[in-house]
């Protein structure tokens, strides 16, 4: 079906006013905040940790055990008696880690995967395109469980580094999908018959014009890859103690639900508004940037 | 004869997908830097000559691409290795595979159901309460891992109002399968009650649905007959893929209901670190959804014409 905007409007997003519209959308404020408000609490733990006095996450006592929330302690003890609170902060630096790490690995594969083939085309793009397609055939989990059981240490870096690892190949299809359609705009013809290098082209007109429908689909991924980080490490194939991060939190905390919920409940609920934010920021990004809305 | 090409440049791709697939598993497990032999002896020094035959026991002592062909050449005959007590992996599955199939396929029939449901109420009812509320009913549920959210049902349906049996087979399908089937199925929702939302608003609006107005038929036909059978169609692409995604709830769900299947195999392989076994189970679940993905793509090329141009 032809779409009547398309046919006034560039099909590539105009930058300004999507950037202008997004000022005015809580859709794109509120995740901002969060978002924001997460990386500095991973960045500086030690000073959000201790606001209720009690910022040690290993500082634990076992008379405690799994105690619920009691003053000075709002989230309550673990099975170790550690303050859930403070072990909660501190965990949002591995999994916002894994999700950044991850995500990091698999644009930056992408972008180069996709872009070698959708510009440079013919034998690279079959190649490339095979090789995606045998990344695609893995279950997202399953993939990551037969290669993360046979790493003996599982740290924040070897867990992301897999989850990069198969994290690229959707990616990949996007950025060789708008890198074809710019490539055949007038301004990259312009480019080509001033001679300027392939190199050049790429770098300096195509690439910065086909990158923000897969930094959108990115935004999006990050939260997966907390999800997926989480799921791996409850199997017991992701991070190990003693790291501390969300997933393993909610691993513990979901072996006591029954006695002691608040140690499934408080990582869960700071996971979940996490993720939420990083999804809503994704959705708002592609609604303001979706060539079809402009008007 | 366009169909039959269809199918014959897809089992191409697979055959090429498969062996990429087998290739990284393969490299993953196998090629991965440490000795299984020294991992087997543990600390006791192992004499050079019970090495050497281990080692040609187990075929190391050949190059890598022959270690490779071996191992393809076993899983052709179905042999997915052994555990560590001698037992082959593929007989470990056998009696597991229809509590696995049981559960996919009916967390697949909920997803269908209910994604579908969400998403034509959603377009009929676009912009208003109704629609940003399912919106975001179905948004914070997927931004819940799915272990946290089979606790939490198991726990309130289960334990708390006890409706559904807490864990376990034992009262059969399909009471046994729906608690952990809708928690597999929520997971999808939001992506299949979204693509079908987005389809069905363009097609309320195109022109061949003013036409049907025009003619005076009833907005149960317009909607019932052309809108809804049009609109199916991306739902359904990602529907077919997902099919193969829920055999990979199915490890943690599995899991957590305790139902004894392919998933729950490979949950407590994890658990005890029964390398072999995790490895085997992961191949053949990995094996099954090249297969279904493929399949269910050839159903979906026979049954909608305009993909044979393709």
């Amino acid at each position: 079906m032809l779409d009547p905007d398309l046919l006034d409007g560039p099909a590539i997003p105009t930058r300004r006013s999507g950037a202008r519209r997004l000022r005015r959308e809580w859709t794109f404020v509120i995740p901002t905040a969060v978002i924001v408000l997460e990386l500095v609490v991973s960045l500086f733990p030690a000073v959000f940790a201790g606001l209720f006095g009690n910022g040690d996450p290993r500082l634990c006592d076992l008379h405690r055990s799994a105690d619920p929330p009691a003053p000075g302690h709002p989230f309550g003890f673990d099975t170790q008696g550690c303050d859930v609170y403070a072990n909660v902060i501190c965990g949002a630096r591995s999994s916002i880690a894994v999700g950044l790490t991850a995500t990091a690995i698999s644009v930056t594969i992408a972008l180069i995967v996709g872009t070698v083939a959708g510009f440079y085309g013919r034998i690279a793009d079959q190649v490339i395109s095979r090789i995606t397609d045998v990344f695609l055939g893995f279950p997202f989990i399953l993939g990551a469980i037969v290669v993360l059981n046979s790493v003996g240490h599982r740290d924040t870096l070897a867990v992301a580094m897999v989850l990069g690892l198969f994290g690229w190949p959707t990616m990949a299809r996007l950025v060789r999908s708008s890198v074809r359609s710019v490539a055949s705009l007038d301004y990259v013809l312009a480019a080509t018959t001033m001679g300027l290098t392939r190199l050049r082209i790429v770098t300096r007109y195509v690439l910065p014009n086909a990158i923000s429908p897969v930094l959108i689909f990115a935004t999006i991924s990050v939260g997966a890859v907390i999800i997926a980080e989480s799921t791996l490490t409850y199997l017991g194939v992701g991070l190990q103690p003693p790291a501390i991060s969300w997933g393993l939190q909610i691993a513990a905390g979901s072996r006591h639900f029954q006695t002691s919920p608040h140690m499934l409940l408080y990582p869960s609920i700071f996971l979940a508004v996490t993720v939420l934010a990083v999804i809503v920021l994704g959705e708002g990004l592609r609604a303001a940037f979706d060539p079809r809305r402009q008007q | 004869m366009r169909f039959l090409a269809r199918v014959a440049s897809r089992a191409g791709a697979l055959a090429v997908v498969f062996l990429g697939v087998t290739f990284i598993i393969y490299l993953a497990v196998f090629a991965l830097p440490g000795d299984p032999i020294r991992a087997l002896a543990g600390d006791k020094p192992l004499d050079p000559a019970t090495v050497a035959t281990l080692r040609a026991a187990y075929h190391l002592d050949a190059p890598v691409w022959q270690q490779y062909l071996t191992y393809l050449g076993g899983l052709f005959h179905g042999d997915l290795g052994t555990d560590f007590t001698g037992r082959a992996v593929g007989s470990l599955m056998a009696s597991r595979w229809p509590v696995t199939i049981a559960l996919a396929l009916t967390a697949w029939a909920l997803e269908i159901v209910v994604g579908l449901a969400i998403g034509v109420v959603q377009a009929l009812t676009k912009g208003t309460a109704v629609d940003h509320g399912l919106l975001a009913v179905t948004v914070l549920t997927s931004c819940v891992p799915i272990f946290v959210l089979g606790v939490l049902v198991q726990q309130f349906f289960g334990v708390g109002l006890g409706w559904l049996p807490v864990a376990g087979v034992r009262a059969g399908w399909p009471t046994s399968y729906i608690m952990p089937a809708a928690v597999i199925a929520i997971f999808g929702l939001s992506a299949v009650s979204r693509l079908m939302r987005g389809a069905m608003i363009d097609n309320l609006g195109a022109d061949y649905v003013r036409s049907a107005r025009a003619k005076g038929f009833g907005p149960g036909r317009v909607v019932g007959l052309h809108v809804l059978r049009n609109s199916l169609i991306p739902a359904s692409t990602y529907l077919a893929t997902d099919l193969g995604y829920l055999l990979g709830g199915t490890v943690v769900i599995e899991g957590i209901f305790n139902l004894p299947g392919i998933g729950n195999l490979l949950f407590d392989a994890i658990r005890t670190h029964e390398g072999p076994t995790v490895v085997g189970v992961s191949t053949a679940l990995i094996l099954i959804f090249l297969l279904t993905s493929v399949g269910v793509d050839i159903i979906h090329v026979g049954l909608d014409p305009r993909l044979r141009r393709a």
